[in-house]
């Protein structure tokens, strides 16, 4: 095990975050505090409870996922595409590095920096909205196998893409309007049907409730089943990682 | 002596079909500096990704110090240091940080010691804490170099390192080439500027069209391949050759003050006794001689136009 060189693309994927502060964690912990102030205060304080939990209260865990999965997503993705895009993958690519110790340099880096924006959104939020963690444990799980797997999702979507256009195209266009109609703002037993059952094809309601559940017991699908969807994700997106690095897809000519 | 990088029956043929090697057989030994020559697409580039783990074979094998690229990369890899063509270097890293992190992707524990030594023999200790976009061009150059040698690696690659380089820094990388030899790293050198392969090589390869068409030692390759050239200076200027001499391969200058003869130096026989005796008995009075060898750059233009080669 190259432990150095594992070491030396987490360091360096870590340095960029601290680079660049006030658009790695600052602007988004901003753009989240937002929702909690018009949806949480102003809009949410004339909303009646769901599921017994006040309005404010009930949007945090959905935003906090909206948060975590973009910032997972844009974090791991550019941070592989820009050594591609300027031609520093060179290095990469001629270090006695394996494909497991570069994906837990870049992934690894990715996910830490989503969990610590998680962890500082949260704390952002009890600013404005009070709010309880029935479960931290678990919520701290959540946190993790989300970031590592949405990580490795965005590591994907970076090797993947060959331009700038094509590495915001499925944070965009995919993942924001999934979480948007995944029951961040609504339980998706207020939905009527059909769409409340087509909803259950969203994948990010299974990871919204689950985290839902961590922080006040309730949930919109059983604990058991979003783990499940978690993990199942997690695991295509290890195969896909896997895949590209056995075919050299977009890396190795 | 065993090969450090020994490469067999290599071919490569990219997804469009291009085949960019085809045949490839080359040892070069420890210690060395090996030029590899060729004009450019011919292959070089394409060769050293190879060996260095950027782009896959085909077919074929390659070995850095007995260890194959491909089943040993880790201990293969961690002997070469890389200095590629282009200026790629990441634009808002300090020089120090990302020295640092080439040392570090390579498997070695940090030593700010041996860092700070290279920085200063690179002349860039004063730069390190400079960002990459603030350095010029030359001095990016030399970033990249100490990258590749951060982690202190047994044979270097060099892609066309002075390409783009001014004339200083062009000798500066020719004599840190040469103090790196003499602590013994082998180095493999690409380059379309003769020159450089004239000053600095001891072997010289030729790679046109993707196979390599000549290996050779830089000073037999000059002997065996080489012309020489004798210019003869005449007393009075001639307008017309005489008949004569119309058997040897002379040029006429417009002035029609010189000759040049030239001729192979293989030959034994190089016609130069024959050639005064004509000139005198033309009534040509010679003035002076002066004879030259022929650079390797017109060697290697002989060559690529003219190959396969045939000794």
């Amino acid at each position: 095990m190259n432990w150095y060189g594992m070491k030396a693309i987490y360091y360096f994927e870590m340095a960029r975050t601290w680079r660049t502060l006030m658009q790695s964690i600052a602007s988004p912990v901003l753009s989240t505090s937002l929702y909690f102030v018009v949806f949480g205060s102003a809009i949410g304080s004339r909303m009646g409870d769901i599921d017994g939990i006040s309005y404010g209260a009930f949007i945090i865990p959905g935003l906090v996922m909206l948060s975590l999965l973009s910032q997972s997503i844009s974090n791991a993705s550019f941070g592989i595409f820009f050594p591609k895009f300027s031609g520093t993958i060179y290095e990469v690519l001629s270090a006695p590095v394996s494909p497991f110790e570069i994906v837990v340099g870049y992934v690894g880096a990715a996910a830490t920096k989503s969990i610590v924006l998680g962890l500082i959104t949260l704390a952002t939020a009890r600013i404005f909205v009070d709010y309880s963690i029935v479960h931290p444990l678990w919520m701290l799980a959540f946190l993790v196998l989300t970031s590592v797997t949405f990580s490795l999702f965005g590591f994907m979507i970076g090797i993947w893409a060959d331009d700038f256009q094509k590495l915001q195209i499925i944070p965009l266009m995919i993942i924001t309007p999934l979480t948007f109609l995944g029951g961040a703002f609504y339980s998706i037993s207020m939905l009527p049907e059909p769409w409340q059952s087509l909803t259950l094809f969203n994948p990010v309601v299974y990871l919204i409730s689950g985290f839902r559940w961590s922080f006040y017991g309730v949930a919109d699908v059983g604990i058991g089943v979003s783990l499940a969807m978690t993990g199942l994700f997690l695991a295509l997106c290890m195969a896909g990682t896997y895949w590209i690095f056995k075919t050299g897809y977009r890396i190795k000519s | 002596m065993e090969p450090i990088i020994s490469i067999k029956n290599l071919f490569k043929t990219y997804d469009s079909g291009f085949k960019a090697l085809n045949d490839i057989n080359l040892q070069i030994y420890p210690g060395e500096i090996f030029a590899l020559l060729g004009p450019n697409g011919a292959g070089k580039t394409t060769l050293i990704s190879i060996i260095c783990g950027i782009v896959n074979p085909t077919k074929g094998t390659v070995c850095a110090d007995g260890h194959n690229v491909i089943k040993e990369y880790r201990a293969a890899r961690s002997k070469i240091g890389l200095v590629p063509q282009e200026l790629t270097t990441d634009a808002f890293e300090s020089v120090w940080a990302t020295v640092s992190f080439s040392r570090g992707l390579f498997g070695k524990a940090p030593d700010n010691d041996y860092l700070e030594k290279l920085l200063k023999q690179l002349s860039l200790w004063d730069k390190r804490n400079s960002k990459m976009r603030e350095l010029s061009g030359g001095m990016k150059r030399r970033v990249m170099i100490a990258k590749a040698l951060s982690h202190e690696p047994q044979i270097l690659f060099l892609d066309e390192p002075t390409a783009g380089v001014d004339v200083e820094l062009r000798r500066d990388m020719w004599e840190m080439v040469r103090e790196l030899r003499q602590r013994g790293v082998t180095i493999l050198l690409t380059t379309h500027y003769i020159e450089e392969a004239e000053e600095m090589a001891d072997r010289i390869g030729v790679i046109n069209s993707g196979e390599i068409i000549l290996v050779e030692e830089k000073t037999a390759l000059m002997q065996k391949l080489g012309k020489k050239h004798l210019q003869v200076q005449l007393q009075h200027p001639i307008t017309e050759l005489p008949g004569s001499l119309h058997d040897f391969d002379l040029q006429q200058s417009k002035d029609g003050y010189s000759l040049t003869y030239s001729f192979d130096v293989k030959q034994e026989d190089n016609g130069i006794a024959a050639l005064l005796e004509r000139l005198a008995s033309a009534n040509l009075q010679v003035k002076d001689l002066h004879s030259s060898e022929s650079s390797l750059e017109e060697i290697f233009v002989n060559l690529v136009k003219r190959e396969p080669v045939t000794e």
